[in-house]
């Protein structure tokens, strides 16, 4: 008699509710969900700036810092659409070319924490015993910090650079994908289709990858959506109070901070690169919060 | 009782742990501490001198030893920049610190419940659209980006509202706050102050609205889905059936077991608030500990960073604590043993 091996993509399906492939399933997102559509035109826009603003930005050098004395606090007109500074820059060249920065960052970030938090927290809940519970403390005085603030004390003590920013961010960051990916690996590690893998003898790490980290990849997917706004959010934060990118620099906290001022007399200076902050911030948690209602099965939608 | 006792153990020990990170933290500073404390272009003998006096000579443990002595003892250094106990120069902000997030928390959850209810009520619908915009919003708005643009709006163009400060600057002339509890705004009002509390409240107002938008989208996300589920669940199907009024089943029956959940986000959202504090501070030169941090860090005045970090997460533990101690109130079935 020959025991026909059956893949366990059955366990698999009941996870994940649909037959069609992953662009249906984001074309279905979009046509029942105008915010989500609103938040995927916000991301695209950031991207399209962040890959080509040299070429869309109307003064690229004045976007990078080059100084323009003689057209200081113009109010927007037909020449600067958004106005310019105080050292007479182009508002929106310096947000168009602040784009990049900010999405590397952000991307940088929500790697980095992804990277050390997924397969520690995958290892500490398949696992249990002495390494969850350690890591588990750890995580917890990460997590006792209020937001933000363990990120800037890092950067004050590593000294104030967008580089800094970053890695203290990514510092702060790791212990929640941590403690998602431990949490849904617990409760993955007694279903059945695990215990048929380790009953026939799948190592450890073949399960961890092909069983665990396959079926928490949607909530890590959400939280990394949500994440690289929040980032952007966090990083514009930091360089609003001078613990982040440094002039001349063009990242939109700092112009902000740059304005701040003047922002009864010009208020442009200050306002347009908050604006750039909220949207793609606001694009992001749009996003992730459609993936999150469309991906949990517990979610009610009438 | 022994919940209780168990719950601020295991917060001890976080707490320990806690003076460690900030310790090692505040102990790697690439820059010399002295130098600061001194000044940059102090002879080698007297840098020697400050080493001696604030402990840098010793051994990294003895140091981690004498610095948990000194907190127990209420000995938090002194501050490098104004040379003053840091502990004192805490305590001077703090009040009006705590005055500005208690207004605030207190705007995000009264009015997060009710425009989460409201969402709630018809899913999907406009109102439902309108309400959860305006509560992701809220949590990707700049908190300083919203100050500039309140103040743009209120002081600027309808000069409404004072733009900085916790009272203006005559009232410390024409109606002083006499300190009672140090709470100012507190203060004025139980000692009848009457200028200065209107005062006090108009300079509330906008640094207030900041410092809730975080929290009350926060809140009233939280608040629409716990409704949602609630209001899926048997007992409401049957009231409704009954004929018990919309109103009484929404307000009563359902928000009262949707609420547990929406506590738990309540703890979150006081920490935002607490970080939050240090931005909107700066955006409105309020008189609290916030902008004092942020100029310590800038800074690398690093006994005042290392209060602050651990006075803020103890904090934070301590709202967590409390969080979880009304929602067993609340709820029987959290009663843990």
């Amino acid at each position: 008699m020959t025991i026909t091996q059956k893949k366990p993509e059955p366990a698999l399906k009941a996870f994940v509710p649909f037959g069609e492939g992953p662009l249906g399933r984001l074309g279905r997102v979009l046509r029942t969900d105008s915010l989500a559509a609103v938040g995927i035109g916000l991301i695209l826009l950031m991207v399209v700036l962040a890959v080509f603003g040299q070429w869309i930005a109307p003064f690229p050098e004045q976007g990078m810092g080059q100084t323009n004395i003689s057209q200081r606090n113009l109010a927007p007109g037909a020449l600067h659409w958004l106005g310019t500074d105080q050292l007479g820059r182009d508002v929106l060249s310096r947000i168009v070319m602040g784009a990049r920065p900010a999405l590397t960052v952000s991307l940088f970030v929500v790697a980095i924490a992804a990277l050390i938090g997924v397969p520690l927290g995958a290892i500490a809940g398949y696992r249990g015993g002495w390494l969850d519970e350690v890591l588990m403390r750890i995580t917890e005085v990460f997590q006792s910090f209020p937001p933000l603030l363990l990120a800037m004390v890092t950067v004050a003590v590593l000294g104030p650079s967008m580089t800094n920013a970053g890695i203290a961010l990514a510092i702060c960051w790791w212990p929640w994908y941590a403690r998602l990916v431990r949490a849904e690996a617990r409760s993955l590690r007694d279903r059945p289709f695990v215990e048929a893998a380790r009953a026939m003898g799948v190592p450890t790490w073949k399960i961890i990858g092909q069983h665990i980290l396959r079926n928490c990849s949607t909530p890590i997917l959400v939280q990394a959506t949500v994440d690289v706004g929040s980032v952007i959010l966090a990083a514009g934060s930091l360089a609003f109070i001078g613990l982040g990118a440094q002039p001349p620099s063009p990242d939109w906290g700092l112009m902000v901070a740059e304005g701040r001022g003047m922002v009864l007399t010009s208020w442009w200076i200050s306002t347009f690169p908050g604006l750039a902050i909220f949207l793609a911030t606001l694009g992001f948690n749009l996003l992730g919060d459609a993936l999150r209602d469309y991906f949990d099965p517990r979610q009610v939608k009438r | 009782m022994r919940y209780l006792a168990s719950r601020l153990g295991s917060s001890a020990i976080v707490i320990l742990a806690l003076t460690i990170i900030v310790f090692i933290l505040a102990r790697v500073v690439p820059s010399d501490p002295a130098v600061i404390y001194v000044g940059p272009k102090a002879p080698q003998a007297e840098l020697d001198r400050v080493h001696a006096e604030l402990g840098l000579d010793r051994p990294l443990y003895v140091q981690y030893f004498s610095y948990l002595l000194g907190l127990v003892t209420g000995d938090w250094g002194n501050s490098l920049a104004t040379k003053r106990p840091v502990l004192e120069e805490l305590a001077t902000r703090l009040p009006s610190t705590l005055e500005l997030i208690f207004a605030a928390l207190f705007l995000a959850v009264v009015l997060g419940i009710v425009l989460g209810v409201v969402a709630a009520r018809r899913p999907g619908k406009l109102t439902d659209a309108a309400i959860r915009f305006l509560s992701i919003g809220g949590i990707s708005m700049p908190t300083f980006w919203l100050g500039l643009l309140l103040q743009v709006l209120f002081v600027g163009r309808l000069g409404l509202l004072p733009a900085t400060g916790q009272f203006s600057n005559s009232i410390k002339y024409s109606d002083p706050v006499s300190t009672v509890t140090g709470f100012p705004l507190f203060d004025s009002l139980i000692t009848g102050n009457w200028v200065a509390y209107t005062d006090g409240l108009e300079h509330l107002v906008l640094p207030a609205i900041t410092l809730a938008a975080y929290p009350l989208g926060l809140i009233a996300r939280m608040t629409r889905a716990s409704m949602l589920e609630v209001q899926g669940q048997d007992y409401i199907f049957t009231a409704n059936a009954y004929g018990l009024r919309q109103r009484a089943i929404v307000w009563r029956l359902a928000l009262k077991n949707a609420l547990p959940p929406t506590l738990t986000i309540v703890g979150l959202a006081a920490a935002y608030a607490l970080t939050g504090t240090f931005f909107v501070e700066i955006v409105f030169n309020w008189p609290g500990i916030g902008a004092f941090a942020t100029a310590a860090m800038l800074a690398v005045d690093y006994p005042v960073m290392m209060a602050i970090t651990l006075l803020s997460a103890v904090g934070y533990l301590l709202t967590n604590v409390a969080v979880d101690l009304v929602q067993a109130r609340l709820d029987p079935r959290v009663r843990i043993s």
